[in-house]
């Protein structure tokens, strides 16, 4: 009696029924909650590398003390509105996807193994109380050792000096490469100097810095064990530091002040 | 239903009839996710959770269930919870389920939920599968937490993400076992458990599939082909 | 364009092993690696199967549950993704279920070869796996047929190596102990940890 054809369809669509009405009421509830946490999530990193993170506050109410800035990297200009896109919801890495919005890097300037660069990127401002800027998050991403690492960095007022730097997401070697999550390695970039006469000098070497060294402040340590991932971390500065990459808004900024 | 059954449906599955050392399943997600205590504990809530609940559903319904689509409804109810703990993880703990990734949704096809909707829930009473699939739950959990600390607190000095053992690296003493780290250690550490409670369990240990004889320099006779 | 997908198709072997790097579809892996024969059957049938599904789930994904996917048919703003799940796993029970019916009578000599493994492979999270990090990954149509194929032979590259050196491995003198299930745990991770000397490798 159980396998009659009648019998079977009532059983499916029940089960059906129900099961739809039990994941799609789940899924439709906390979709509220689930979008905040993704924005939350990445706002989160950019307020710890603007080392303005204080956890009694909620996220989204610090990060409106920060501007989201479009920039057009061949000029080096900044600006508000992009197409129709709303500057919360622009997504750089989905952005290259699209051949419209974004270019190839040819491979003789493609150091940091990104393929794709976007036309238009998206920068924060961190502005001090009398409005000048203080600071300046900048996205950065370029190939490790076993997959891209997306990141932000961010630099003091004078363009020339490292804040902090911080990555979100990577798949690097746990234990080895990994460690570009350790606290220790990444407060060690704070102070370093990006360029030496006008060119990109910040570098992770191999093995320890020696502070006697007349070079040391353009020199990170290495990721010991990890030459690969230190290697792609130098080569991703390099290109996101260079005319390709921010070094026009740098320009725009010190002409403008 | 006497309390001794209740019982042994949740003690055995902890080492005697463990899911994954002697059942081998459920041992995918097993290893990727192990190298961080409390995301394996965050892995496990879900894989108990889901297979109690999976078991208490279906055997609920198991007398209306027709053979014809038996697979294909348990399938349903299975995917549906576990979409329903991904959705609570993405809403409630955003960190994990980031770190979980697609092994979250990999527990559908987690060998345990179905073998025990299979064996256990389409033939007994409800709250007894429902036990069963806590027994077996904890029993993957057993063997997931056991392999997550000994790779947390050997491959990175931390417990929980508190330091326990302080390493070099942050100006400690202790250099950290970075083949621990390394997500193929568990399958090592999970094959020296086995060792572990095969020597304990006896029973467990599986047959040769050929004997051995005695080696002897006297021919057997007996064998000897004879030519007349 | 073909040197994208060999890369593609390179890196899903070798640098993210289904089997031994992402560490999928272990339960079968190790359930039916003790003879090379049963080994080359299945990974055939998970070849087979990943081809067909990955492909068909990048289209489900990218025409149906997206964000925004259903403009086509004149619906805007909506976002299935919460079903995503139990539509591939419906996929790939019913494609597996299609196919073992198709061979059964048409090519009842594959059948008989691969038949019996069929069944095994709808629970194989190998093949769900795939599904998902394509979807991770978020590949193109044609770059989704790459990868159902790649993950599909890697996964059958790993089991075949695994079935041939347990093979090698039967008239050892193990310890009573690690006999049969725990000797292949740690064989498995050794061969994942020489997998992973795979990283890196750039095309």
């Amino acid at each position: 009696m159980n396998d009659s054809i009648l019998k079977t369809i009532a059983v499916a669509f029940s089960v059906c029924l129900i099961c739809s009405l039990v994941v799609s009421s789940s899924a439709v509830s906390l979709r509220d909650l689930q979008k905040e946490n993704k924005l939350n999530d990445r706002r989160l990193k950019v307020l710890q590398v603007a080392d303005i993170y204080d956890p009694s506050i909620s996220i989204s109410e610090q990060f409106s003390k920060l501007e989201s800035k479009y920039i057009d990297f061949d000029s080096g200009r900044i600006f508000n509105e992009y197409k129709d896109f709303n500057i919360d919801e622009y997504d750089q890495i989905v952005v290259t996807k699209d051949s419209n919005l974004s270019s190839s890097v040819p491979a003789s300037e493609d150091i940091a193994i990104i393929k794709n660069r976007e036309n238009v990127g998206k920068i924060y401002i961190l502005r001090n109380d009398i409005n000048k800027i203080q600071k300046l998050i900048l996205p950065i991403r370029g190939y490790g050792l076993w997959g891209t690492l997306y990141g932000f960095i961010a630099v003091e007022n004078d363009f020339n000096t490292i804040s902090g730097i911080e990555f979100y997401e990577h798949k690097e070697t746990p234990g080895l490469g990994a460690e570009v999550d350790n606290p220790k390695w990444k407060s060690s970039w704070k102070g370093k100097k990006i360029y030496n006469n006008d060119q990109v000098a910040l570098e992770v070497i191999k093995g320890k810095v020696e502070l006697s060294d007349s070079d040391s402040m353009y020199k990170i340590d290495g990721l010991s064990g990890a030459t690969l991932t230190s290697r792609g971390v130098t080569n991703m500065v390099a290109y996101w530091f260079s005319d390709s990459g921010y070094a026009n808004l740098f320009r725009e900024l010190d002409y403008e002040s | 239903m006497s309390l001794k059954q209740y019982q042994e449906v949740i003690i055995n599955p902890l080492i005697k009839e463990n899911p994954i050392t002697l059942q081998i399943l459920g041992i995918c997600s097993a290893l990727a996710v192990t190298n961080n205590l409390s995301v394996t504990m965050v892995m496990c809530v879900a894989v108990t959770s889901v297979v109690s609940f999976s078991n208490l559903f279906i055997s609920l319904i198991r007398n209306y269930i027709p053979s014809s689509i038996r697979i294909i409804v348990q399938m349903t109810i299975i995917a549906s919870l576990v979409i329903v703990v991904d959705e609570l993880l993405k809403a409630y703990d955003y960190e994990t389920s980031k770190k979980l990734s697609v092994f979250v949704g990999l527990i559908i096809t987690n060998c345990i939920v179905m073998g025990r909707a299979e064996a256990f829930a389409m033939k007994q009473k409800p709250l007894v599968s429902f036990f069963d699939g806590l027994g077996n739950g904890i029993g993957y959990s057993i063997i997931l937490i056991g392999v997550a600390f000994i790779r947390e607190l050997f491959g990175a000095g931390t417990l929980f993400g508190y330091e326990i053992l302080p390493l070099v690296s942050n100006g400690g003493w202790y250099m950290g076992n970075n083949l621990l780290l390394l997500p193929p250690s568990s399958f090592i550490i999970i094959g020296l458990f086995i060792w572990l409670i095969r020597s304990l369990q006896k029973d467990q240990i599986e047959e040769d599939d050929f004997v051995v004889t005695k080696h002897s320099t006297t021919p057997d006779l007996s064998k000897r082909e004879i030519n007349v | 364009m073909f040197e994208h997908y060999l890369s593609i198709f390179i890196t899903t072997v070798f640098i993210e092993n289904i089997a031994l790097s992402l560490f999928l579809g272990m339960c079968t892996f190790i359930a039916i690696s003790k003879k090379i024969d049963a080994a080359f059957g299945l990974g055939i049938a998970v070849i087979v199967v990943c081809m067909l599904t990955v492909p068909l789930n990048n289209l489900i994904y990218n025409f149906i549950l997206r964000e925004d996917a259903l403009t086509w048919l004149g619906i805007e703003g909506t976002n299935l993704e919460f079903v995503e799940l139990i539509s591939y796993i419906g996929v790939i029970a019913a494609s597996v279920q299609i196919l073992e019916m198709f061979l059964d009578k048409y090519v009842p000599a594959l059948y008989n070869a691969l038949g019996q493994f069929l069944p095994l492979i709808t629970v194989n999270c190998a093949i769900l796996g795939a599904s998902l990090f394509m979807v991770e990954k978020d590949l193109l149509f044609m770059e989704s047929i790459v990868y159902g194929f790649g993950a599909g032979f890697g996964w059958a590259l790993a089991i075949v190596v695994l079935a041939g050196i347990r093979e090698k491995l039967k008239y050892s003198d193990i310890p009573e102990g690690l006999k049969g299930l725990g000797t292949t745990f740690i064989i498995v991770g050794l061969m994942s940890f020489g997998f992973m000397s795979f990283g890196g490798i750039s095309l």
